[in-house]
């Protein structure tokens, strides 16, 4: 892997910075150069929320996204408005709970999880986010899976360690996930 | 080595301030820099500082003015709007050459303008922003870890040479995280015989000043401070060249515009085009001669920016015009793309250095 | 025997007031002030823009000069940089009730450990006479040349009794320098101030009602009674606030 462009979109309160931050602490542990750069703002309260992650081997340029490599789509709006943008050969991860059409590309990846279902089954409501991420490092970073408790532990603030296991249990349902 | 941690751009700077040695922030809060004023709130009463938000931008830069008149490290940070406001108090700091260090986190203007990132500020903070013949060093980051390293180089620059200091950043650096490694090294102490500390009955009364009737006297205390910028301009010059040893073209950027301008650069490379970049690091001063050696290499420059071609003006005037100088550019929050700086470099080496 | 001298932090150089124009006494206060309490060595004061803006040239302490209406907060700057140091401002009507209200206001709401010291003249003496927001409903200025109307332009601030509605501030006190009885009770709410900030207690102000004959177009005399007739009758002299004499009565 020489440079992953991700690009991670949805409504505000999904989870999609953290589910970056998570990313960008990955990449940091295995030494790798990063960068994250959030949308920011009054869009953020309630409105589509996104965010940059770029994980590469050499220095990191322009932080902003616009032709990703790994577009992660967690609600309809944003499915719509980036699927245009992702690399030919690229991959779309999708909450297929969420967005109901099916991509129009055909030169690209296309992993559709029910991750908003898989949440509420498990009892791990409002981790969609890692259960996406989960099937990321499968499919695309298996190297950062080996850092994941670090990374989880940089992550989620001390006040919430507890959080922590909740978030491991849907990284590894995400990871288990075919389809 | 200290370790690598991921910040924002925003806490970056407030980390390094204090590392720094810096222990007053006076502030007041916008978008897109509160997490400066979060930050300094949270860690200054831990550490014996003080944090104070204040009433107004105004009355934050003037707080300012009184720890710096007292001879101590203190800051304050803003956005385009309340940079404005604080315009008479950043001229007064100049105007009686008091130390301090303020944090421009730009976003699109004029008026009210919008939160997103914007270097349409280059004007006003390069040529000083307030009132009155005076410069601000203004230093330009263009990574998380700048953001911190040249906060060091601010607060150090600016006792050095009496005189506030500027960090022009934008939104893109404020919001954006990267790895930082935090290693502020040992701050010189700049002896300060002109702070008001009390006389101690011990010495006559010291004055903290701008205000000279006597029009020769204030033209001297002018030609003084420009002595001194004219050292600084000898000195304090910083600047990034990036592929610059064989390029026929030379691309200008700062900040969050020379990040995008690297991905365009290697794309031209990738398809044979020689360009190049030169980052300025400071602002004032401009580094004019790396650029005016360049033109002798050189057959165009471009001047990317996210503003109306502010930055093109001192470029020409560095090079006096020598080659042709083409804008590059978005406004009102937008960035301009690396394919955006991609095409323009495409049609640059197309046309030769051929005047339009 | 010496009956009167020059207080040790005022220094002997000639001030550039007019005749009659009583920033003089007020300056004498202030120095035998900083005097009987000792504390040149550590007191710091702050200028304002308006006629006293050269007071930094008179005041044997440390001092600095401010933007206009910005001296409460230059003085809170200071005082946070050093605690131990005794910081006073010295502000006039458009200085501190017009162009640095919000300063002011929030100096006080904070209650910022420092000593401010209000010269009220009710009009902008150093640009030549113009209505201030101090100056009375009817006075003619060159700025309000038919007298003040106050449906046009609005009524004079009455800052002590604005700022006595705060939590805020430690001491209000509005007094006179218009005869030798106002001057002694000015004197004594001066040092107040003072003690107030050396003993921790916090914001205390003194407005002072002083006298413009110069722009009031009178005689310096006349201008002492015009204090009397019209000055004090719709800013009445008294404290508005001490709060550590309020608790002590408790």
């Amino acid at each position: 892997m020489s440079t992953k462009n991700i690009l991670i979109a949805g409504f505000g309160g999904q989870g999609v910075l953290f589910a970056g931050k998570f990313l960008a602490y990955a990449g940091l542990l295995l030494d790798q150069q990063v960068s994250w750069l959030p949308s920011y703002g009054p869009e953020m309260r309630g409105g589509t929320a996104n965010c940059s992650v770029i994980l590469s081997d050499t220095a990191v340029g322009s932080p902003i996204v616009s032709a990703p490599d790994v577009l992660i789509a967690m609600n309809l709006p944003s499915f719509q408005k980036y699927q245009p943008a992702v690399q030919p050969g690229g991959v779309i991860l999708m909450d297929s709970t969420l967005i109901g059409e099916a991509p129009s590309r055909s030169d690209v990846t296309v992993y559709a999880v029910p991750a908003t279902q898989m949440a509420s089954d498990a009892g791990l409501t409002s981790l969609s986010n890692m259960i996406l991420v989960g099937k990321l490092l499968r499919e695309c970073l298996p190297a950062l899976d080996t850092v994941r408790d670090d990374a989880l532990r940089k992550v989620v603030p001390p006040k919430k360690a507890h959080l922590i296991e909740a978030n491991q249990r849907a990284i590894a349902l995400g990871s288990a996930f075919e389809g | 080595m200290a370790e690598r941690v991921l910040m924002k751009g925003n806490e970056a700077i407030a980390e390094a301030a204090i590392q720094a040695g810096c222990r007053h922030y006076f502030g007041y809060p916008i978008t897109p820099q509160t997490e400066i004023a979060a930050y300094m709130a949270k860690r200054m009463p831990k550490i014996g500082g003080c944090f104070l938000q204040a009433e107004s931008e105004i009355a934050a830069i003037n707080m300012v003015y009184g720890v710096a008149s007292a001879g101590q490290r203190v800051m304050t940070s803003s956005s385009s709007p309340g940079i404005s406001l604080k315009g008479e108090g950043i001229s007064y700091l100049a105007g009686s050459d008091l130390p301090a260090l303020i944090v421009n986190v730009q976003r699109g203007g004029p008026g009210l303008g919008g939160i997103q990132p914007s270097q349409s500020d280059y004007f006003q903070s390069t040529r000083g922003g307030g009132h009155g013949d005076y410069r601000l060093i203004v230093l330009a980051p263009a990574s998380v870890q700048e953001m911190a390293s040249l906060t060091v180089t601010g607060f150090d620059l600016a006792d050095k040479y009496r005189m506030p200091a500027m960090i022009l950043a934008d939104g893109t650096m404020g919001q954006m995280m990267e790895p930082v490694a935090l290693e502020v090294p040992e701050q010189t102490v700049y002896e300060k015989p002109w702070a008001l500390t009390g006389t101690r009955m011990q010495r006559r009364h010291n004055i903290v000043n701008s205000l000279y009737l006597q029009p020769e006297e204030l033209e001297r205390t002018n030609l003084e401070r420009f002595e001194r910028y004219k050292t600084i301009e000898q000195n304090e010059t910083r600047y990034d060249a990036y592929r610059m040893e064989d390029a026929e073209i030379c691309v200008v950027a700062y900040g969050i515009a020379a990040r995008v301008s690297k991905n365009a650069i290697d794309a031209a490379r990738a398809k044979g085009i020689r360009a190049g970049l030169i980052r300025p690091i400071t602002l004032w001063p401009f580094p004019s001669a790396p650029l005016k050696a360049a033109a002798e290499q050189v057959h165009t420059f471009l001047s990317v920016e996210l503003s109306m071609g502010q930055m093109i003006e001192d470029i020409e005037l560095s090079i006096r015009c020598k080659r042709p100088v083409q804008l590059v550019n978005r406004v009102g929050g937008m960035i301009p793309s690396p394919e955006q700086v991609l095409a323009a470099i495409e049609k640059a080496a197309k046309e030769g250095g051929a005047r339009s | 025997m010496i009956v009167a001298s020059r207080p040790h932090a005022l220094l002997d150089v000639p001030t550039h007031y007019c005749p009659g124009c009583t920033h003089g006494i007020i300056h004498r206060l202030v120095a035998e002030a900083i005097d009987k309490l000792g504390i040149e060595g550590s007191t710091i004061g702050v200028a304002p823009v308006g006629c006293a803006v050269l007071a930094y040239d008179y005041f044997a302490c440390d001092m600095v000069e401010a933007a206009h209406g910005r001296a409460p907060a230059v003085a809170t700057g200071l005082k946070r940089a050093n605690p131990e140091n005794i910081v006073f401002t010295y502000q006039g009507d458009g200085d501190l009730a017009s162009i640095g209200t919000a300063e002011t206001v929030h100096a006080a709401t904070r209650n910022e450990n420092i000593t401010i010291i209000f010269v009220n003249n009710a009009i902008y003496g150093m640009t030549g006479g113009q209505m201030a927001p101090t100056s009375l409903p009817g006075q003619v200025t060159q700025t309000s040349p038919y007298g003040r109307d106050v449906k046009h332009c609005g009524y004079p601030v009455r800052i002590c009794e604005m700022l006595s509605e705060l939590e805020g501030p430690e001491y209000l006190a509005r007094v006179a320098v218009n005869n030798v009885k106002n001057v002694k009770a000015a004197g004594r709410a001066i040092e107040k101030a003072f003690k107030n900030q050396i003993e921790g207690k916090g914001f205390s102000l003194v407005e002072v009602i002083s006298a413009c004959p110069t722009n009031w177009g009178m005689t310096p005399e006349n201008a002492l009674k015009w204090i009397d007739d019209n000055m004090i009758p719709y800013y009445p002299l008294g404290v508005y606030k001490d709060r550590s004499a309020k608790e002590a009565e408790q």
